[in-house]
């Protein structure tokens, strides 16, 4: 059963095709790797699925709870509210703000209380709504071991724990697909297995369906179910890892044409 | 022991709001006492009223410029609103009634007419904004100067109005500002505005309608500074539009900096010590610009986060600043 549909997604700027007619399809719990050379659009793509830009024409379509909407152009916080959470390619956390806000403002979403309560601290819905938020970020922030630095200010994590924040902050937005764009950039080999086993790990225990980018080619092979080749914004491959890894076309493309042919 | 933790979280944060009320009463009080004694005579107490509706404005506009990163230029033509609607319904119905009603209904006022500027121009960032804003002051200057002037009594402004400001008035409003403010920072809406001025397309990708929250900390900042106006309206006797022009608007900016963008206390402690150094260089009327000037300059030099930077002024700091002093002096001695 897909819970994520594209169709025929195009994005243009100006006279330059950044993505076109990309299909694409999303199988509840899968993990997809969506990959290609530098700029073939594949951080175009994840913009137009979380609604950065609106597609210059095409369609995305979200199943859940047994409906099928477009969400095409809809605004960024609408499409997070649907479900569809993701992380940046550089990193962009609350820099200022401690570890714990970060999760906070992220479990925001329908703010359990009105503006009255929030000038006067006095209200039930308040005290309820402000204690039940600071626990689930706790225990969110607990289980995925990071509990131990909820008082730090975001900018002074180490990198990797700023990578690893970014992506339990797009968890406590409680979505059903997370996208990931490149997670592992700018880690060491070390860093990113223990990142390879805790993407596992969420899969696993949050029931989610994934989309990442990546360049790590060991990550990739490695846990992605199936795969999506970009090449100058367009779907050039899909498949399992093995098909890709022999495929021609993706050869060319991250090789160049000889290179591939020789 | 995780119960006995949790006892004791709780009583610390109710002695810390206790040691808040106490301290509140305790200072309302000796004030209070030292006014009908006319220690503090009318001259003192007229900088004390410049220094609250400073504190009032300059708080509000945190929560717009520092809190949530939408840099306004417009915050005295919000104040003006105040002021005008409180002036010319206090001049109708000279009673405390009337001036608590015309103070609330030029605070409305002010927050309507956020509303209205704000949803068109929330859409700007930086620069485009801070433009748009004080040419939405700058129209509602003109508003009351020759638009309005059969009511507004045009350039010559309004005079003679009723005074009903007293300490008591006063501290509430002043007291009651800060505190509003500071319960809505630290309120989900409050972070969200935070996330806004931290990453606008993060906040909006975690699911902040960021445009709603922008408009909310600008409509909350315009009712707060209508109160200040309608304060400063009824202490000072006479308004008249060129008193809420654009250099209004920025010497309010300069508190905020000046004490730290996103800081509230930073905004209170600047808007004193900004009196103070303006009433004290009074005895040098010739050079007394120069000198505030260069005092700005210096201060933004050395100290360019502000007085505070974004941090509070919390009781837990003081006493480890005071137990650092205590080491120190003890270590010399």
């Amino acid at each position: 059963m897909p819970i994520l549909t594209v169709n025929k997604l195009t994005k243009s700027f100006g006279g330059l095709m950044a993505v076109s007619n990309v299909n694409m399809e999303l199988e509840q719990g899968e993990l997809v790797g969506l990959i290609g050379p530098n700029g073939a659009g594949k951080t175009t793509v994840f913009n137009l699925l979380t609604g950065i830009y609106p597609p210059t024409s095409g369609y995305i379509t979200l199943y859940r709870n047994k409906k099928e909407e477009h969400i095409q152009g809809l605004k960024p916080y609408v499409i997070c509210e649907k479900g569809i959470a993701r992380t940046f390619q550089n990193i962009r956390l609350f820099k200022d703000l401690t570890v714990l806000d970060n999760v906070r403002i992220a479990m925001n979403k329908n703010s359990g209380y009105g503006l009255f309560s929030s000038f006067f601290h006095i209200t039930r819905s308040y005290k309820n709504y402000e204690k039940e938020i600071l626990e689930k970020s706790i225990e969110l922030l607990r289980i995925l071991k990071l509990d131990h630095k909820k008082d730090e200010l975001a900018k002074n994590l180490p990198y990797g724990e700023q990578r690893q924040l970014e992506i339990i902050r797009a968890l406590a937005t409680n979505p059903c697909i997370l996208l990931l764009d490149e997670p592992a950039a700018g880690m060491n080999p070390a860093e990113t297995a223990q990142l390879t086993e805790m993407i596992g790990w969420i899969r696993e225990n949050f029931k989610l369906t994934i989309l990442l980018i990546e360049h790590d080619m060991s990550l990739v092979m490695k846990i992605c179910e199936r795969i999506y080749v970009l090449d100058y914004g367009m779907v050039i491959a899909e498949g399992t890892p093995d098909e890709i890894k022999s495929n021609k076309r993706v050869i060319e493309a991250y090789l160049g044409e000889e290179m591939g042919n020789a | 022991m995780e119960k006995f933790v949790k006892t004791s979280s709780k009583n610390v944060r109710w002695k810390a709001s206790a040691v808040k009320w106490i301290v509140l009463i305790l200072f309302y009080a000796i004030i209070q006492v030292l006014i009908s004694t006319y220690i503090i005579n009318d001259y003192i107490f007229s900088t004390f009223v410049t220094v609250c509706i400073n504190i009032i404005l300059a708080v509000s506009l945190n929560l717009i410029t520092g809190f949530t990163g939408q840099f306004s230029l417009g915050h005295a033509g919000f104040m003006s609103i105040g002021a005008y609607t409180c002036a010319l319904i206090t001049l109708r119905y000279s009673t405390q009634f009337g001036f608590i009603g015309g103070l609330l209904l030029g605070a409305v006022l002010a927050a309507i007419v956020g509303i209205f500027v704000g949803l068109p121009t929330l859409r700007l960032k930086g620069d485009y904004l801070a433009i748009a804003t004080l040419g939405m002051a700058e129209i509602i200057k003109i508003l009351f100067r020759n638009v309005l002037e059969d009511i507004t009594n045009g350039a010559a402004g309004l005079s003679g109005i009723p005074q009903f400001v007293n300490w008591t008035w006063l501290f509430i409003f002043t007291a009651g500002t800060v505190a509003l403010i500071s319960n809505f920072i630290n309120s989900s809406h409050g972070r969200a505005c935070i996330s806004v001025r931290e990453d606008e397309i993060a906040a909006e990708a975690m699911g902040i309608n960021s445009t709603k929250y922008k408009v909310m900390a600008f409509v909350t900042g315009a009712f707060f500074a209508g109160i200040a106006g309608a304060i400063y309206s009824s202490y000072f006797y006479f308004i008249s539009p060129d008193l809420f022009g654009f250099m209004k608007s920025i010497d309010i900016l300069v508190i905020v900096v000046l004490g730290g963008m996103g800081s509230i206390s930073g905004s209170v402690l600047s808007a004193i010590v900004l009196a103070l150094i303006s009433t004290y260089l009074q005895s040098f009327p010739e050079l007394r610009m120069v000198i505030y000037g260069v005092l700005l300059i210096l201060i933004m030099l050395f100290r360019p986060q502000g007085i505070m930077g974004s941090r509070e002024l919390s009781l837990s700091d003081m006493k480890k600043w005071v137990q650092g002093i205590r080491r120190k002096n003890g270590g010399i001695a």
